[in-house]
């Protein structure tokens, strides 16, 4: 597929791309989604400010507290290969080297994808397991939001025009142990079941991705996750604990292959983050 | 339109292209090196696949002018000793039928070797669901990269 015709803006400088977003602009970063759906004219956008490359969004830094900074334009690759200081750095590549194929990981972004908010992705469902704020710089101004707040539901923010994501900041998570489980028809598709899952010496919690509703995440009994599970998952306190939990969140049909798969992935992605 | 200067397989260009044309399609048209093939055109087959600066990328999802100042190689310009170790393997395994998904598979292949994942099986074929055989000649393409991986590593 061809695109249509638009404009294309690749500014020096950070200050540049916002005044140049402040007119009628759309953010092109890694354009991996942006790219096919513009090609099956699903998006039209008149102008396309390329931020791709602006240095100020490709670093990540640990700040003295804990919190891990990540530019909104450091793509999958750069990620899953170690670019992530700190004791995250290991989950997050994991979870990086499993978003779609290398071609596509070394230009797509983490940044971008949380804009797309693809219920799908990796990036909504464990930012917000991780309680990630986002920064939203504008033209003389910036706002943080809460990313739980962020996402609205498919392909849906709450992003405003003239607005673009600069860093994702996620606090520590001291003590704290993660898994991360998917279930794709082909390796490397969009999840039709995906979670992540954090496990710290008192509580344990699973965020399930690929709902019609934003990441939905739930707190769990932390007994019910370490010592053995059966054979069969379905048959364990953990899927009831887990199913009883995501249909209380209202967030599916509960009789659907959605549903079970949701719970599903959410048990083994739990059961991960106990494995020592 | 906008002014772009990039590098393809080693040899300077200079152009100005429309924002809306493609790097795949600047470089089977303007630049008429044809062995880069469009399959899908939407980023789910990999037949496109070129290296920019030195990792594969989707030529089809990346406009032009995206490319700017970059280094494109395709497989017109894979050479080098990883690539003809490679080439070699294809042809002693027939990883190829039709040869429509070869230029993208080798961008791929190329890139796994150099990462130093072409060391067991299933590591390829994970990292290979990225690249669509129409043959589903599959087998040949692993036997091929996992020859060359045992053959460069000591």
């Amino acid at each position: 597929m061809k695109f249509p015709a638009f404009d294309y803006a690749r500014p020096a400088g950070l200050d540049a791309a916002l005044d140049l977003l402040a007119g009628e602009a759309a953010v092109l970063s890694g354009g991996q989604s942006l790219s096919p759906m513009m090609g099956f004219r699903v998006a039209r956008p008149e102008k396309l400010v390329d931020i791709s490359r602006l240095s100020a969004l490709r670093g990540a830094a640990l700040e003295p507290d804990g919190t891990l900074v990540i530019g909104a334009a450091v793509t999958h690759a750069m990620i899953e290969d170690g670019a992530l200081p700190g004791p995250l750095g290991g989950f997050l590549a994991r979870v990086a080297g499993g978003i779609a194929y290398r071609a596509i990981r070394n230009r797509g972004t983490i940044g971008g994808s949380l804009c797309q908010a693809d219920p799908a992705a990796d990036w909504p469902c464990v930012m917000s397991l991780l309680d990630a704020v986002l920064v939203l710089r504008r033209a003389g101004g910036e706002r943080q939001v809460p990313v739980r707040a962020f996402l609205l539901g498919h392909l849906m923010t709450a992003i405003e025009p003239g607005e673009l994501l600069t860093v994702i900041r996620i606090p520590p998570q001291p003590g704290a142990r993660f898994g991360m489980a998917k279930s794709t028809r082909k390796l490397g598709e969009f999840a039709e079941g995906i979670a992540a899952a954090c496990l710290t010496p008192g509580a344990a919690r699973v965020t399930l991705g690929a709902l019609e509703v934003p990441p939905a995440t739930l707190a769990v009994d932390p007994a019910l996750v370490t010592g053995p599970q059966p054979a069969r998952l379905t048959s364990s306190p953990l899927y009831a604990a887990v199913d009883a939990a995501l249909k209380a969140a209202d967030a599916t049909d509960p009789a659907g292959y959605r549903h079970h798969l949701a719970v599903l992935t959410g048990c083994r992605a739990l059961i991960e983050a106990a494995q020592p | 339109m906008t002014d772009i200067a990039i590098t393809i397989n080693g040899t300077a260009w200079e152009g100005t292209v429309e924002p809306r044309l493609s790097l795949a399609d600047l470089i089977r048209g303007e630049l008429t090196l044809t062995g880069t093939h469009l399959g899908c055109e939407h980023g789910v087959c990999g037949a496109c696949n070129v290296e920019v600066d030195g990792v594969p990328m989707r030529s089809c999802l990346m406009p032009a002018a995206a490319a700017d100042g970059c280094a494109i190689t395709t497989i017109e310009g894979q050479y080098g000793e990883m690539a003809e170790r490679l080439r070699a393997a294809f042809t002693t395994h027939h990883a190829l039928q039709c040869g429509f998904c070869t230029s993208g598979m080798m961008a791929t292949a190329l890139d796994i070797l150099r990462r130093g994942l072409g060391r067991d099986e299933a590591t390829i074929r994970r990292e290979l669901a990225g690249n669509i055989c129409r043959c589903t000649g599959y087998q040949g393409i692993v036997a091929a990269i996992l020859h060359v991986a045992q053959e460069t590593t000591p």
